[in-house]
C-alpha cells in the first residue's frame, strides 16, 4: 500500500482519525440525469458561492462549462446523432447529460501536494480546502488530474466541493444529492454505492444499454479510485473527463530517489574535485 | 493558545505523521456547523415555483431565514427540489427584491417613493372615483350593477386565502374583469377534463405514476417544467413501464424517455385520433368499461350531423356569426338546456350565443354541463347507427395512418409503435397515463386537444385506476387553487359559474338554468346559497334571495384579452397586477402595453421591478418611439409583495392538494402579503363608504370582512379566511363535507369544493404526516379536493359488480360484509351505494344515478366519449389548423376552428395561411416553451443570479437543415418576424429540431424559450411579441404553442425601423384587416 497511488483500503485512519466513519461519497447515475442543474444550484445556495458569469455558451444546455472555484458541480450535455429507424432516413438524437464534481480521489494530488495543510482528507475519506488556512498558492491547480480546483479570481484562495463536510457532520446528505429530483445523484458509504452501481451496470446490461459502464469505481485506478463516481453512456472523454487519470504525484518518491541520486552523485562529485583540489 | 492545538504538536504526537488528515484540521474546520443545525427554527413551507407542491423547510436564524431545502416527508417530492426551488433562498432573501412603495405620477420619467399608508389611501381613492365614474346600473335593459372600469390580474402565484379575498372584494365591488393566469395556461383543461368527467382537475396524482405501465407525455415537457414530479415517471420507468415522449422537439424529457415521437406542433388532435381509430377499428378498447362507464351507448339526435358530412365542421354552424348553435348535437331523448328553465324565445339562439361567449364551458370545472328533462335513449349492443360509438367510429375512421403522417409528419411505423404500446398496456390489468401541460392547452382548439385524450383514456378504460389516468400538469404553485377560487370573470368558487345578465335575473332561474337533475352537481342550489351566506352573512336572506342580486352580471367575454382591447378604448381605467408580469406572458405583449399606457391608474404588486411596471420608462415601445414617457398619463404603483415564507396561506398543487404553508418571518420594508393588501384595502373602502345609501354600496357595506388581524404588522388570519371557505352549519360548528351544505341560509361555505379542508376545526392542508409512514396514496398529507379523494372517478377501478378489474390494478371495492366502498383511497362515490342500485325512474341529484355510475358530476353518470352540450366548438375533437399555420387543413377543406375568438385589431395582425397568397412570407411554425431554468414571465427566476446563469440569454432552437437554409449561425443572432412584432434571440442549431416531412412538404419548426424581457439580471427579447391573439372559444386561451413566422440571421433594427420591418413584412405578405378571418 503505498501512500502517494495504488489501493488504498482506509484512506481516513491513514490520514490519522481514530475510528473514522465509513468513507463516503457520491455515485453519479448519469443514465437518469434529467440535466435540471438543481445540483448546481443547491450547491451554491448552500455554499454561497458567487454567480460567475452570464455567458450564453451554445455548447447545447450547458452555461457553466467546467468546474472551477465558483462551480462546484457541472452538468455537462452532449448532443450526439444515432440511428432511430423511424423510417425517415434522420439520424435521431441522443441528449446525455452528465452532473461532474471533485472526484475525492483516494490518492489526491491537491492534497499531497498542499504546503499549508489546506487540504485535508477528513474522517469521511473526503478532501476539502480549508478556507481559513489556504494562502492562494495555487499548487494544487495543476495538481489535479481532473481539472476541477481553482482558485477564485476575487479572494486568491482555491476552492472546490467540500461533499458538505459541514452537513456530513450533521448526519445530513450534501445539497447536492438532497436536491437531486431523480436521484441521480446518489450520497452514502463508498462501499454501498460501489455494489449498488454494479448492479445497476448489470441491470443496464440485461436491459440492453450496453454502453453503460462505470467511471472511478476502481481503487486500482491511477487515483486508487475515486470517491465520487459515475454511471456513463459513453466513453469518459465524450463527457469531458480524462479516460486514464493518474495522480499527479505518483511519481514524486520516484522523483524524489531520482532527485536524491543526482544529489548524492553532484554531492560526490563535488567532493571528489575538492579532495582532488586539497591534493593539488 | 493551548499549544496542544497547534497543528505541528498533533501531527508529531498523533496518527497523522504527514499532516493530510486529522493533524491539519484547522480552528475553523473544528467548529464546523451547518446552518441547518444552529437555525433557531425550522418551518413548514411549500415551494413557490410550479404546481408539483413541493415540500420545502426553512431555516430561520436570528429572525432571517437562512436556508430553504426540501422536505423529506413529503410524499410527493421525497425532500427534492429543481433548480428553481433550489434557488428559493436567493428569489425571498436575495438583493433584488424591493422592499419600497414606488410611484409614478402620470407623465413622470421617474419612480419616487411613497409612504404605504398613503399609498393604499391613493389606491382605494381611485378605485372609488373609477368605480363611480364608470357604473353600470343596466346593460342593454338588464340589471349588470358593475363596473367595466377596473380590472385585475394574478392569482396563480397567490395563496387561496387571497385569491379568495380577490374575488370577494372585487365581486361586491362590482368589478368582473378579475383573471389570472389560469386564463392563460389551463383553462381549456378545466373545459376538456370538466365537460369529459365532471371535474376539470387532473384525474390522478403524481406518485400514481409510478403504477402506471405506459406513459405518454405530450404537449408536455415533463422532465424540465415539472423535474421533481418526473421522479415519479422514472419511478414507473425502473419499474418496466414504456415511456412515450411525443413533442416537435427532442427535449430533456424525450432523453430519459424509451421513444420520442417528433410531431408538427398544433398537429396533436389529428395524432391522437388516429390512435382512437385505431383502437375503434381494432376492437382494442376496454369493452366492459366503454359499455358500462361511459356514454358509447346513448344515441344521438337525428338532427346531429358529423364532420364527415359537412366537410369538417357540425351541424348547427352559424357562419354569419362564428358560433354553434349546439342543439342538434344533444341525446335522444332528451330536450334541451335552454338558460331560462325550458323557455324558448326568439332571443333563445342569441343568449345561447352571448351565455357561451362568458366562458360558460369553465364552469364544469366542479359539474359535468347539464344535460335537461328527459331520459336518453341507449342501444346497449352499442350497434344503433346514431349511437356514441358508431358516430366515434365514424368521426375518426379517416385519421388513419397516412392522414396522421400527412397531418403530424410521423411515419406510420413510429405512429405504430405508439398505439402498440398503449393497446399493450392498457385493459383490466394494465393501465396507461398520459400527461401533458400547456402544450395542449395553448390553442385555438384547446379544449378539443384535452377532450381527444379524454376520450381516448375513456375507451382505453384508463380513467380512475391506479396509473391510469390524465394528468394534467400545472405550472404555478396555485393555479389550481386560482381556478378552483377562481380569479377568473366566468367564475365564482368551486366552478359556479358567474350569473348572466341576460338570464339569471334571479336564484332560481340561476340554478335551474345551471344544475344538472342527477348527480352531485343537483345540489348546486346549496353550494350557491352558502357560498351567498359566506360572503354577505346575515344580509343574506331567503326574502331578498340571499342577496344573489349583489353580485354583477356578465353579458359577455370579459376575459383579459378582451380587457386588454377595453384598455386601448378607454373603456377600462384601472388595472390590477398582483403577481403576472403580462408584458412579458400574454400574447402579443405590444398590446398589453399599449392597453396599459391608455389606463388611468396602474397597481402592480411583484417581488422586483418587472416589465409591466416599467413600460412607460422603457418598454420597447419607448426605444421604437411609439410611446413617450411625457405623453403617458397613466399613475403607477408599485408595491413589494411578501413571498411565500412571509406569510400563512395555501397552495393547490397540481394533484388538488391543498398544502399549507407557515410564516417563517415577517416581510421586510413595506412587503406585504396579497391577503394584508385585499383586506386592508377592502377595509379602507368600507370605511369610505360607510353610510351610503346608494344602492351600488350595498353589497360592498353588507360584506362579511370582519377577519381577526394579527402581528405587528395587521395581518389578517389565514386560517379564518380558510375557515370561511370551508364553511360553518347551523350550530357554527366547522362542515366536514360538502353533503352538509343546505339550500335555506342556514349553512355558509366559501368554496363547496373545498369544504372539509377545516374539518373539526383543524386545519387539514397542514397535515404533514410523512409519507414514509402512510400507504401510497398518503391520505393524511394534506387535503385533496374534492374530500381528500386522490384517484378521481375511482369507482371506475372496479368492476360494475364492485370487485376489482383485476388484483394488480385493485383501487377501491364494494365491501359487501359491511356495505361500503373500501380501499386504498377515499372512494369517490357514495359510500353506501350498493353497485346493484338502480335509480327510480323520477330520482333526482346523487341518487338519480346508477350503482355502476363512476362519473358523480355528470348529469349522466358516465364519461363523455361525446358531449352532447357544454362545448361551444363542437361535440368530438376534429383536427384544425392553428391561427398562422403554413398548411391546409390536411384533414378537410375546413381548415381552422370556424368558430375560434379573434381580435382583428391594426395591432393584432394575422397571417395568410396554407395555400393563401403571402404565406409563404411565414413559412415557418413557431413553439413557444419553458425551460427547467426560468419560470414564467421570469419575474421569480430573471432575477435570481443562480438561475440565470444557467440559462443567461434569450434563444432559439432550429435544426442544422434550417440553419442552412436561412444562412443562421449556431451562438449568433437571428431575427424573428410575424406580422405583430419582430424579436431577436441567439441561435442555437441542434439536431434535437428535426425538419418533418408531410404532404409533400418539408415543414421547419423553430423552438422559443418566451422567458425573456428587457429587465432583471438576465435579459431578452419576449417570444410573446410574435404571438397574435387568437383564442379558443370556449376559454378565451390564446395560441401560443404553434404559430407561423419568418427567422432571418442577425439582430433586429433598433428604434423605428423595428415597425418598418413589421411593416415591410405585413405588406410583402399581402395582410389585410381581414387576413386569416374566414370562417
Amino acid at each position: 500500500m503505498g501512500l502517494l497511488s495504488g489501493p488504498e483500503t482506509n484512506v481516513a485512519a491513514d490520514a490519522g482519525h481514530v475510528d473514522p466513519p465509513p468513507r463516503m461519497g457520491f455515485f453519479t447515475d448519469t443514465s437518469v440525469c434529467i440535466g435540471c442543474k438543481a445540483c448546481e444550484v443547491a450547491c451554491k445556495e448552500w455554499n454561497a458561492i458567487p454567480e460567475d458569469g452570464l455567458a450564453f455558451t451554445g455548447w447545447s444546455y450547458d452555461n457553466t462549462q467546467e468546474l472551477g472555484s465558483d462551480s462546484w458541480r457541472h452538468v455537462a450535455f452532449i448532443e450526439q446523432p444515432v440511428p432511430d429507424g423511424d423510417g425517415d432516413g434522420r439520424d435521431g438524437v441522443r441528449w446525455l447529460m452528465a452532473s461532474d464534481v471533485c472526484k475525492h480521489c483516494t490518492h489526491a494530488a491537491c492534497l499531497d501536494v498542499c504546503p499549508t495543510g489546506s487540504l485535508f482528507r477528513t474522517e469521511y475519506g473526503t478532501v476539502v480546502v480549508q478556507e481559513d488556512i489556504c494562502n492562494g498558492c495555487g499548487y494544487c491547480v495543476p495538481a489535479c488530474p481532473y481539472g476541477v480546483i481553482e482558485r477564485r479570481e476575487e479572494d486568491g484562495r482555491a476552492w472546490k466541493c467540500t461533499m458538505c463536510y459541514d452537513r456530513l457532520g450533521d448526519g445530513l446528505e450534501p445539497a447536492c444529492a438532497k436536491a437531486c429530483p431523480t436521484d441521480s445523484i446518489q450520497f452514502g458509504p463508498l462501499e454501498e454505492l460501489r455494489t449498488r452501481a454494479a448492479s445497476r451496470v448489470a441491470q443496464l446490461h440485461v436491459a440492453g444499454v450496453s454502453d453503460a459502464r462505470l467511471y472511478g469505481h476502481d481503487p486500482a485506478d491511477g487515483v486508487g479510485g475515486d470517491g465520487a463516481f459515475f454511471l456513463l453512456l459513453d466513453t469518459p472523454e465524450t463527457y469531458g473527463l480524462p479516460p486514464d487519470p493518474v495522480v499527479t504525484t505518483r511519481d514524486l518518491p520516484a522523483m524524489w530517489r531520482y532527485a536524491g541520486i543526482a544529489a548524492l552523485t553532484l554531492f560526490g562529485g563535488i567532493t571528489a574535485v575538492s579532495m582532488f583540489g586539497r591534493r593539488r | 493558545m493551548d499549544p496542544r492545538r497547534w497543528p505541528v504538536y498533533r501531527q508529531l504526537t498523533g496518527g497523522d505523521r504527514l499532516g493530510r488528515g486529522a493533524a491539519a484540521r484547522s480552528e475553523r474546520t473544528e467548529d464546523l456547523r451547518p446552518r441547518t443545525a444552529t437555525a433557531d427554527r425550522v418551518v413548514k413551507s411549500v415551494c413557490p415555483y410550479c404546481a408539483v407542491g413541493c415540500a420545502q423547510n426553512v431555516y430561520v436564524k436570528d429572525g432571517r431565514v437562512v436556508q430553504v431545502e426540501g422536505n423529506p416527508d413529503s410524499p410527493v417530492s421525497r425532500g427534492r427540489l429543481c433548480p428553481k426551488g433550489s434557488a428559493t433562498l436567493q428569489l425571498t432573501t436575495g438583493p433584488s427584491r424591493e422592499h419600497r412603495v414606488l410611484y409614478r405620477r402620470p407623465h413622470a420619467a421617474h419612480w419616487e417613493e411613497l409612504d404605504l399608508e398613503t399609498a393604499m389611501d391613493m389606491v382605494a381613492d381611485r378605485v372609488l372615483a373609477t368605480r363611480e365614474a364608470t357604473w353600470q346600473e343596466e346593460a342593454d335593459g338588464n340589471r349588470v350593477r358593475r363596473t367595466l372600469g377596473i380590472a385585475s390580474l394574478g392569482g396563480a402565484t397567490l395563496d387561496n386565502e387571497e385569491n379568495y379575498l380577490i374575488k370577494k372584494l372585487f365581486t361586491a365591488l362590482g368589478v368582473v374583469q378579475v383573471e389570472n393566469q389560469a386564463r392563460l395556461c389551463h383553462s381549456s383543461t378545466v373545459s376538456g377534463l370538466g365537460t369529459s368527467f365532471g371535474r376539470g382537475g387532473a384525474t390522478m396524482f403524481l406518485q400514481d405514476l409510478q403504477h402506471s405501465d405506459c406513459i405518454v407525455i405530450q404537449g408536455s415537457n415533463f422532465a424540465e417544467a415539472h423535474p421533481v414530479g418526473f421522479q415519479w415517471v422514472m419511478e414507473a420507468k425502473a419499474r418496466g413501464a414504456t415511456v412515450i415522449h411525443v413533442d416537435p422537439r427532442f427535449t430533456r424529457t424525450s432523453a430519459l424517455a424509451d421513444l420520442h415521437v417528433p410531431i408538427r406542433a398544433g398537429s396533436d388532435i389529428a395524432f391522437l385520433g388516429g390512435i382512437i381509430n385505431h383502437v375503434l377499428q381494432n376492437d382494442a378498447y376496454f369493452h366492459d368499461y366503454v359499455a358500462n362507464y361511459t356514454n358509447a351507448s346513448t344515441i344521438v339526435c337525428e338532427e346531429f350531423q358529423d364532420t364527415e358530412d359537412l366537410d369538417g365542421v357540425f351541424s348547427g354552424l352559424n357562419r354569419e356569426r362564428h358560433y354553434y348553435d349546439p342543439r342538434s348535437w344533444r341525446y335522444e331523448g332528451m330536450g334541451t338546456v335552454s338558460p331560462a328553465s325550458g323557455a324558448r324565445d326568439a332571443e333563445y339562439e342569441e343568449r345561447m350565443h352571448r351565455i357561451s361567449d362568458s366562458g360558460h364551458s369553465e364552469s364544469h370545472g366542479a359539474g359535468g354541463p347539464a344535460l335537461g328533462p328527459g331520459t336518453p335513449e341507449t342501444d346497449p349492443t352499442m350497434r344503433h347507427p346514431r349511437c356514441v360509438l358508431q358516430i366515434l367510429k365514424r368521426h375518426y375512421s379517416r385519421y388513419t395512418p397516412e392522414m396522421v403522417q400527412r397531418t403530424c409528419g410521423i411515419t406510420p411505423e413510429l405512429f405504430a409503435r405508439v398505439c402498440d404500446a398503449l393497446v399493450r398496456n392498457s385493459g383490466p390489468d394494465r393501465t396507461s397515463a398520459f400527461a401533458y401541460a400547456v402544450g395542449w392547452t395553448q390553442h385555438t382548439v384547446g379544449s378539443q386537444y384535452i377532450r381527444t385524450a379524454s376520450i381516448l383514456q375513456l375507451l382505453l378504460g384508463n380513467i380512475g385506476r391506479p396509473g391510469g389516468g390524465i394528468q394534467a400538469l400545472r405550472g404555478h404553485a396555485s393555479i389550481q387553487g386560482s381556478s378552483d377560487i377562481p380569479t377568473l370573470f366566468d367564475l365564482l368558487p368551486g366552478y359556479i359559474p358567474m350569473p348572466h345578465a341576460h338570464a339569471h335575473e334571479t336564484l332560481d332561474s340561476f340554478v335551474v338554468a345551471d344544475s344538472a337533475q342527477k348527480g352531485y352537481w343537483g345540489n348546486m342550489r346549496a353550494y350557491v346559497v352558502s357560498l351567498l351566506k359566506a360572503w354577505w352573512g346575515d344580509a343574506a336572506r331567503p326574502d331578498n334571495d340571499f342577496c344573489f342580486g349583489h353580485l354583477p352580471r356578465l353579458t359577455g367575454d370579459h376575459s383579459t384579452y378582451t380587457t386588454v382591447l377595453a384598455q386601448m378604448r378607454g373603456e377600462c381605467k384601472g388595472y390590477f397586477l398582483l403577481g403576472e408580469n403580462p408584458a412579458v406572458g400574454s400574447a402579443n405583449t405590444r398590446l398589453q402595453r399599449l392597453g396599459m399606457a391608455n389606463l388611468d391608474w396602474l397597481v402592480v404588486r411583484d417581488f422586483s421591478l418587472i416589465e409591466s411596471a416599467t413600460w412607460w420608462k422603457d418598454g420597447p415601445e419607448i426605444e421604437t418611439g411609439e410611446l413617450n414617457t411625457r405623453d403617458i398619463a397613466t399613475e403607477v404603483f408599485f408595491f413589494p409583495a411578501a413571498s411565500h415564507t412571509e406569510k400563512n396561506g395555501s397552495f393547490t398543487n397540481t394533484n388538488r392538494w391543498l398544502q399549507w404553508h407557515d410564516e417563517a418571518v415577517e416581510p421586510a420594508g413595506d412587503a406585504r402579503s396579497d391577503l394584508w393588501f385585499m383586506y386592508h384595502l377592502g377595509r379602507i373602502i368600507r370605511e369610505r363608504l360607510a353610510g351610503s345609501t346608494a344602492a351600488r354600496d350595498r353589497p360592498v357595506l353588507d360584506l362579511t370582512w370582519d377577519y381577526p388581524v394579527e402581528g405587528p404588522l395587521d395581518e389578517p388570519s389565514a386560517e379564518a379566511v380558510l375557515a370561511e371557505i370551508n364553511g360553518y352549519g347551523p350550530d357554527g360548528a366547522h362542515l366536514a363535507t360538502s353533503s352538509q351544505l343546505r339550500d335555506d341560509g342556514t349553512t355558509s361555505c366559501g368554496c363547496w369544493i373545498y369544504c372539509g379542508v377545516y374539518k373539526d376545526g383543524v386545519n387539514q392542508a397542514a397535515r404533514r404526516k410523512p409519507g414514509s409512514e402512510q400507504i401510497w396514496t398518503a391520505p393524511e398529507w394534506a387535503w385533496a379536493w374534492p374530500e381528500n379523494r386522490r384517484v378521481l372517478y375511482n369507482r371506475a377501478s372496479a368492476a360494475p359488480d364492485g370487485t376489482p378489474w383485476s388484483d394488480r390494478k385493485a383501487l377501491i371495492w364494494w365491501d359487501g360484509e359491511t356495505g361500503r366502498w373500501t380501499g386504498h383511497d377515499v372512494p369517490d362515490f357514495k359510500l353506501d351505494m350498493p353497485p346493484s342500485y338502480r335509480p327510480d325512474p323520477g330520482a333526482t341529484g346523487p341518487m338519480g344515478l346508477s350503482g355502476t355510475d363512476p362519473f358523480i358530476l355528470q348529469a349522466d353518470g358516465k364519461g363523455w366519449l361525446f358531449a352532447p352540450t357544454g362545448l361551444v366548438d363542437g361535440p368530438m375533437p376534429t383536427h384544425y389548423e392553428p391561427q398562422d399555420s403554413p398548411f391546409d387543413n390536411p384533414v378537410y377543406g375546413q381548415r381552422r376552428n370556424p368558430v375560434r375568438q379573434l381580435f382583428p385589431n391594426p395591432y393584432n395582425r394575422y397571417h395568410p395561411s396554407g395555400s393563401d397568397p403571402g404565406s409563404d412570407v411565414f413559412p415557418y411554425l413557431i413553439t413557444t416553451y419553458r425551460l427547467t431554468e426560468h419560470f414564467t414571465a421570469g419575474g421569480m427566476s430573471r432575477w435570481s443570479p443562480y438561475l440565470s446563469e444557467l440559462q443567461p440569454e434569450a434563444f432559439c432552437e432550429v435544426s442544422p437543415e434550417l440553419a442552412d437554409a436561412r444562412g443562421l449561425e449556431h451562438g449568433g443572432w437571428a431575427t424573428l418576424v410575424t406580422a405583430r412584432n419582430a424579436i431577436e434571440v441567439r441561435v442555437m442549431v441542434t439536431r434535437r429540431v428535426r425538419p418533418l416531412r408531410l404532404n409533400g412538404q418539408v415543414v421547419h419548426q423553430i423552438g422559443l424559450p418566451y422567458h425573456w424581457g428587457p429587465n432583471g439580471y438576465s435579459t431578452g427579447d419576449s417570444a410573446n411579441e410574435l404571438a397574435s391573439v387568437a383564442l379558443d372559444p370556449n376559454v378565451h386561451i390564446q395560441e401560443v404553442k404553434a404559430f407561423s413566422a419568418d427567422i432571418r440571421p442577425g439582430r433586429r433594427p433598433r428604434g423605428a425601423a423595428l415597425r418598418t420591418l413589421v411593416e415591410e413584412y405585413q405588406e410583402r405578405a399581402g395582410i389585410t384587416a381581414t387576413t386569416g378571418t374566414e370562417v
